[in-house]
């Protein structure tokens, strides 16, 4: 009997902890494994305005792929996204070597290149679309200075929208990217840049030949952050520009949603859906994979 | 940060002009870095008259709290003219309970991951932290339909799942990251004087894990008041929240636009998030340094 209990006790401990994580795995496997399952059956199905389980085969992408919509979406997210990586990595770059040259008041300057990043897109995208209007925001009042002819009409011009867009989400975000790379240049060896030094080395050639290098880690999880983060982002053209003018600013992200819930075309929706999840597989997992491994050592 | 000194400024020599040109490009970024938030403050301050006259870089010069009232009480969202009091409060009965039992349910799951390991166990933590980075647009018109038959859509607790569900893998990662360097001594000792699965985890882990619950908690907090997404895709209604009212006020198009009164709104719709980030800048970094897979 005392055997027994002691030997359900033991069994208990030993799978306790499984149980304690099977909830959470189970939840991850439903909502997140099970529905991108079903959302790729959808985007293999005819449905419309609900969902219709009936095959059509690759119907759906042939369609996505015949909409210029999506190739606006897909256009826009290039130079987005290419705007965004590069100017934030420049950009947080630059920064981080400049605070990193002993600046006494660091501890004030640091809080106010990153809080952008403590606000919401639609905060962000609400903040700039009133910056950015043409009737009442900067071009205004550069012109009351007395700058007649000052322009600057990009949030309504269709061509040139989408840089409006980039220059929200690079002042929202490469303030954090600045961090990171503050991080990284703290965490090199100091003695090694005080040989370059006394070796001769001007300060420009230690960071280009020494410092800059070895960033690697950092600039690569910046670029993998950012670029995940630009294939996602959908709050900031939805309050910036609502995708417009036109559909100027249409995004993957807003291609999907609009399709989807708006225009009845669940079936095109979850296409371009399963298209954006294979684009961010495709940066993730041999990132995860890598850093996974990483760990193991 | 850590305490090493820059010796490339050291060795290059301080000299002087070197130092204006650096401070000088500090400052000015510095400048435009906080213009945006200048000019959102000082317009919600303003009257509509003095928006139409002209200058957004001027400092009020009638400071007026008329548009705070306003967008807190009055302005006009949808069909309804009672302001975005209640998208406020429907954020915070949507983040508190989703933080509290995201980041309960990390802590258990970081826990087991590190010190009760299983074979595939590394499946296991993979297939979460992948979770972590899928658009959502990949699960978005699943959620919806099994919202919709839970009798959720459209309520605050349906909120509270998804993000239960959606931050479950961000809060493991980072009570798995912290609970890896803890000493695996202290637990095996601990299970060798008897103690259990659950006395070991509230009487030796749970006690030092302070860092980490903040910064967990600030990360989810910050996620989740921001989140737009889900909001706009499972809560149109009365129960949306703060960030999907703020968007229709502003996006809304009938009558005159109040500028300032938009601007109030998206200032209090910012305020939560900005008060975490002063009070607790230092932790709110690291919690976006481990959002960004880095431990």
């Amino acid at each position: 009997m005392s055997i027994s209990s002691t030997d359900t006790r033991r069994g208990l401990q030993d799978w306790l902890p499984r149980l304690v994580l099977a909830p959470s795995f189970a939840l991850v496997l439903f909502f997140v494994y099970g529905f991108i399952v079903w959302t790729a059956v959808l985007s293999l199905s005819t449905s419309r305005i609900l969902p219709v389980y009936k095959w059509a085969g690759f119907d759906a992408y042939e369609r996505l792929f015949a909409q210029p919509n999506w190739y606006m979406a897909l256009k826009n997210l290039a130079i987005f996204g290419s705007l965004y990586i590069v100017i934030c990595i420049a950009l947080g770059l630059f920064l981080a070597i400049l605070l990193d040259q002993k600046i006494r008041i660091e501890g004030v300057l640091r809080p106010i290149y990153l809080y952008p990043m403590a606000l919401s897109f639609v905060v962000t995208g609400t903040a700039w679309k009133w910056f950015l209007n043409p009737g009442m925001g900067i071009q205004n009042t550069v012109r009351g200075w007395g700058w007649e002819s000052f322009t600057f009409d990009w949030l309504v011009r269709p061509d040139m929208a989408i840089y409006t867009v980039a220059i929200a989400g690079i002042w929202q975000a490469s303030g954090f990217v600045m961090a990171m790379f503050l991080a990284g240049l703290r965490g090199i060896d100091s003695e090694m840049l005080k040989a370059a030094t006394v070796d001769g080395a001007s300060s420009f050639t230690i960071y280009r030949r020494i410092v800059i290098p070895l960033l690697r880690p950092a600039f690569l999880s910046a670029v993998i952050v950012l670029a995940h983060m630009a294939i996602k982002s959908y709050d900031l053209v939805i309050a910036l520009t609502g995708g417009g003018p036109g559909n100027a600013t249409e995004l993957p992200s807003t291609f999907m949603y609009s399709y989807t819930f708006t225009r009845s075309q669940m079936a095109v929706g979850s296409a371009s859906a399963m298209i954006m999840l294979m684009g961010i597989a495709a940066i993730m997992v041999p990132y995860l994979y890598s850093e996974l491994r990483e760990g193991q050592r | 940060m850590s305490t090493r000194e820059s010796a490339i400024a050291t060795a290059a020599g301080p000299s002087l002009m070197n130092r204006v040109v650096i401070y000088g490009l500090l400052v000015i970024f510095a400048a435009i870095y906080l213009t945006p938030l200048f000019v959102m403050l000082s317009t919600s301050f303003k009257s509509l008259d003095e928006i139409r006259g002209g200058d957004i870089l001027a400092l009020p010069r009638d400071p007026t709290i008329e548009p705070w009232l306003r967008a807190w009480g009055s302005a006009c969202i949808g069909v309804t003219c009672e302001g975005i009091k209640g998208y406020f409060w429907n954020s915070f009965r949507m983040v508190v309970p989703a933080v509290l039992i995201s980041t309960a349910l990390g802590a258990l799951n970081g826990y087991v991951l590190t010190k009760w390991r299983f074979p595939g166990h590394r499946v296991v933590f993979g297939l979460m932290l992948f979770a972590c980075f899928i658009p959502f647009q990949s699960v978005l018109i699943p959620m919806a339909r099994v919202l919709g038959q839970l009798g959720l859509s459209n309520s605050t607790a349906g909120l509270v799942l998804v993000h239960v569900v959606y931050g479950l893998g961000f809060t493991t990662l980072f009570f798995r990251n912290y609970y890896e360097s803890f000493p695996g001594e202290l637990v095996q000792s601990a299970q060798m004087d008897g103690a259990g699965f659950f006395t070991i985890f509230w009487r030796i882990l749970l006690p030092s894990s302070a860092p980490i619950i903040v910064v967990c908690v600030i990360y989810q907090f910050t996620n989740i008041w921001n989140d737009f997404l889900f909001g706009v895709s499972f809560a149109a209604g009365e129960s949306a929240p703060m960030t999907v009212a703020l968007n229709n006020l502003v996006s809304s198009s009938t009558g005159v636009k109040e500028y300032n009164v938009d601007m109030a709104a998206a200032m209090i719709a910012g305020l939560p998030t900005l008060v975490v980030y002063i009070v607790a800048g230092r932790y709110f970094m690291r919690g976006l340094m481990a959002g960004a897979v880095k431990g």
